[in-house]
């Protein structure tokens, strides 16, 4: 490397560094102060008997391998303390956490609108076909709007799982605007007099800002036609401590009113579903756990909890 | 990606920095943020013991020794693990002796696999390479055609002979793909398997049997690094059961703090090799655990930028501005213009300049540069006349006036953007001058918004560098780190 290169390199970015970064802002890059989480309980837990403490660290051990996070970890040990540490406590704490927000139901109304969001990979596809199949094996007329125009083959996947449950895709034209995909799948599903109609969108990481945008367009769009009852966001449960940060964002850009848990069926627990309901009051609705048209399910608090301390 | 472990390992290290000295407490309470800050990060629970273990004996260590830089001294030491940790050196991808070099991608549902194959036959055809994609999952609904797309896209062949959909036999078409790859002479087969789950028997057995009739050469293990603690489940399953020759890291570029990537490497023992950042076909960087391990501790990573601004700027402006940086003239808001337009086609400015070492403190700004903000301060620029480009002394009240009339822009504007640039021209000029100041890591300048209290104009202060005063008012000294003190060294 001679020093041109490098001088070039530096004094490029050294100097428009220095300029944008010394530029007037307004706003705060502090970072929340923590709280003395750990030192608190440490203190705490001194006072107890060391058989105790034991058995309590590897309670925390265990939340902590399933994805719970430490804040709820704590949050579930603090809990535990006021009772005995033992298994049956456990269960029946955990229980509580997730009971509080147990909530099977989907809204109703004339014409039940959902819109699927979620990152890349999570499973949204499988997901809209699997919802459509338990829905219309419940007597509904469904329809499916095919609104992942980005991933290359993401309709032809729809259109899969929409024969094998025999419902009607709406599709766009191929580079078609997802939001104006969606407007036609409500028109659609008004005219047909359907009874649901589900959004599928394009996964898109919840850190790219004008895809969000693009997400609250393709509400704010159907808005226009049909009201969203529903806004579920997929959560693969093999995702660790960002699955919190995905659900805050989504849930900023369009109001998430449910959660859908995938791919439950492998080694990974989803535990971060705690983390993630501490922070923001969105129930768990369904569950994924299998690739077959039936693999799907109502969320289940204790088979849930069963699950993760297995 | 890493920033939320960067910047609770670098606030925790801070508290360290004014110390001289430091305790026994010290180390300890900084072993437990960063316990606290990688168990944050997702990085599997018995890989966070055994590392903050051997940080916490080394730091230790330095009680004994009469460290100068405690806080200096821990950064190495953590950064040192990380590196261990995240393999050591860059690993790239073997190729087998006798072509075709089969390549078989692994890994959970949704991992990545099949846009991953995309990027991976693309890199490869830029290296001169003839890959051959083959489509051999067929279970996932239309991964047949996903793959046809991606493929179209890259410019490479595809062996397609099934339609999928839970019609066809993977391995029989892997066996197939080998035969027509050594016929059509392509030197590398990619193939991609569906996604399957660790702990089903009979996937992983088919897997087992793809691998073996295909004698794949490099079995690469895809993971998406927002993966919680199953990482290191997963992996160990896919590594008993398959076995894997090498990582690859997907959807890099949202902001998952990337403990698999720790993790997976620690426990497997085998390496890094791809980063996936992106949904375009292009946006795929071979892994580097060094410029990683950099980048989590914030010391920046100057080797990409600079590869990054070797391909952006033309031979013409690089001898200019060579020649400038060794005469010691100053540099002037003509340079600044041309900069400022190169920079943009090396990506968002805000990505590029957080690669810079100290970014991480200025997150808060950075992350607020839009392509506005570049437009507005070209058109201030671009409305002066090339005299007052050159030499920003000239101007007076009634030029900046002009100038901000001119620009649609307001004087105040105008005198922001002289104030800085005459800042960071002098930083420039010492640093070119090998006077490397102190204080200067990238500008850990405060924000100024927080500052409204602040004198209003220049007061004499005991350092005439700005960012070396800044920090001396904030009662701190921010050390270069070496790799960028070497570089201008060199």
């Amino acid at each position: 490397m001679d020093f041109g290169v490098i001088g070039i390199a530096l004094g490029i970015l050294l100097i428009i560094g220095l300029f944008f970064g010394s530029r007037k802002q307004g706003g705060s890059q502090s970072s929340p102060k923590r709280k003395g989480l750990v030192t608190g309980i440490g203190a705490q837990l001194r006072s107890i008997n060391a058989e105790k403490n034991q058995v309590l660290e590897d309670i925390h051990d265990i939340l902590i391998m399933a994805d719970v996070g430490i804040e709820a970890s704590e949050a579930i040990i603090s809990d535990l303390k006021k009772t005995e540490p033992t298994f049956e406590n456990l269960r029946a704490v955990l229980k509580a956490r997730l009971m509080q927000h147990a909530d099977n139901y989907l809204n109703s109304a004339p014409l039940q609108v959902i819109l699927v969001v979620g990152v890349n990979g999570v499973g949204k596809t499988t997901s809209v076909g699997k919802l459509a199949h338990y829905l219309s094996k419940q007597g509904k007329k469904v329809v499916l709007a095919a609104g992942d125009t980005f991933r290359a083959a993401a309709v032809e996947q729809l259109k899969t799982w929409a024969e094998r449950s025999g419902v009607h895709v709406v599709v766009g034209s191929n580079e078609a605007d997802p939001a104006s995909v969606a407007f036609e799948g409500a028109t659609y599903a008004k005219n047909h007099n359907a009874d649901v109609l589900i959004v599928d969108t394009a996964g898109r990481l919840h850190t790219k800002t004008n895809l969000m945008e693009e997400l609250s367009k393709v509400k704010r769009v159907i808005e226009k036609h049909a009201h969203v009852t529903d806004v579920l966001l997929v959560l693969d449960a093999t995702t660790g401590q960002n699955g919190v940060v995905q659900a805050k964002t989504f849930s900023e850009a369009v109001d998430v009113t449910g959660l859908i848990i995938t791919k439950l069926d492998g080694s990974a627990k989803g535990g971060v579903i705690f983390a993630i309901q501490k922070v923001l009051d969105v129930p768990i609705k369904f569950v994924g756990n299998g690739e077959g048209l039936d693999d799907f399910a109502i969320f289940q608090p204790e088979t849930f909890i069963d699950e993760l301390l297995a | 990606m890493f920033n939320q472990l960067t910047q609770r390992l670098n606030s925790s290290l801070r508290k360290l920095k004014s110390k001289g000295t430091i305790a026994a407490r010290d180390v300890e309470a900084f072993v437990r943020e960063l316990r606290l800050s990688l168990l944050e990060a997702d990085v599997a629970l018995s890989v966070v013991d055994e590392f903050c273990q051997v940080v916490l004996e080394q730091g230790l260590e330095l009680q004994k020794s009469s460290t100068l830089n405690p806080a200096q001294q821990l950064t190495r030491i953590v950064h040192h693990e990380l590196l261990a940790v995240l393999g050591g050196v860059t690993t790239s991808l073997t190729f087998s002796k006798r072509p075709p070099t089969v390549v078989l991608l692994v890994g959970l549902q949704g991992a990545g696999k099949t846009t991953l194959a995309g990027k991976l036959a693309l890199y490869l055809k830029k290296q001169g390479h003839t890959p051959l994609l083959v489509a051999a999952d067929l279970q996932r609904p239309n991964a047949v055609n996903q793959l046809e797309k991606v493929a179209e896209l890259a410019g490479v062949k595809i062996f397609a002979p099934e339609p999928g959909n839970g019609k066809g036999n993977p391995i029989k078409v892997a066996k197939a793909a080998v035969k027509f790859a050594e016929q059509k002479v392509h030197d590398i087969v990619i193939i991609d398997t569906a996604g399957r789950l660790a702990i089903d028997k009979e996937l992983m057995k088919e897997v087992r049997e793809i691998r073996d009739t295909t004698s794949a050469h490099q079995v690469l293990f895809v993971i998406d690094a927002m993966t919680g603690q199953d990482a290191v489940v997963t992996a160990d399953a896919f590594m008993q059961q398959v076995g894997f020759d090498g990582i690859v890291l997907s959807k890099l570029d949202g902001d998952a703090r990337g403990g698999a990537a720790l993790s997976v490497k620690r426990v497997t023992g085998k390496p890094i090799l791809f980063a996936s950042i992106g949904e375009k076909l292009t946006d795929f960087e071979v892994f580097h655990p060094d410029r990683m391990a950099s980048r989590i501790l914030d010391m920046g990573d100057m080797q990409t930028l600079i590869e990054k601004s070797e391909d952006v700027l033309d031979e013409e402006q690089k001898q200019r501005f060579q020649d400038k940086l060794e005469s010691g003239e100053e540099f002037n808001l003509e340079d600044f213009l041309e900069q400022m337009n190169a920079l943009k086609n090396m990506g968002p400015l805000s990505k590029v300049l957080s690669m810079l070492p100290g970014a991480g403190a200025m997150k808060g700004q950075l992350d607020q540069i839009d392509d506005d903000e570049m437009k507005r301060t070209a058109a201030i620029i671009q409305s002066m006349t090339p005299g007052e480009r050159r030499d920003p002394k000239i101007l007076n009240a009634s030029r900046r006036l002009r100038i901000a009339k001119g620009s649609g822009m307001q004087v105040s504007d105008v005198n922001s953007l002289v104030d800085r640039f005459t800042q960071a021209a002098k930083v420039m000029k010492q640093m070119a001058q090998g006077k490397v100041p102190a204080g200067v890591g990238l500008p850990q300048m405060p924000a100024r918004g927080k500052q409204k209290s602040s004198p209003p104009k220049k007061k004499k202060s005991k350092s005439g560098n700005p960012a070396k005063r800044a920090a001396e008012e904030r009662g701190e000294s921010i050390t270069l780190p070496n790799e960028f003190k070497n570089l201008l060294k060199d």
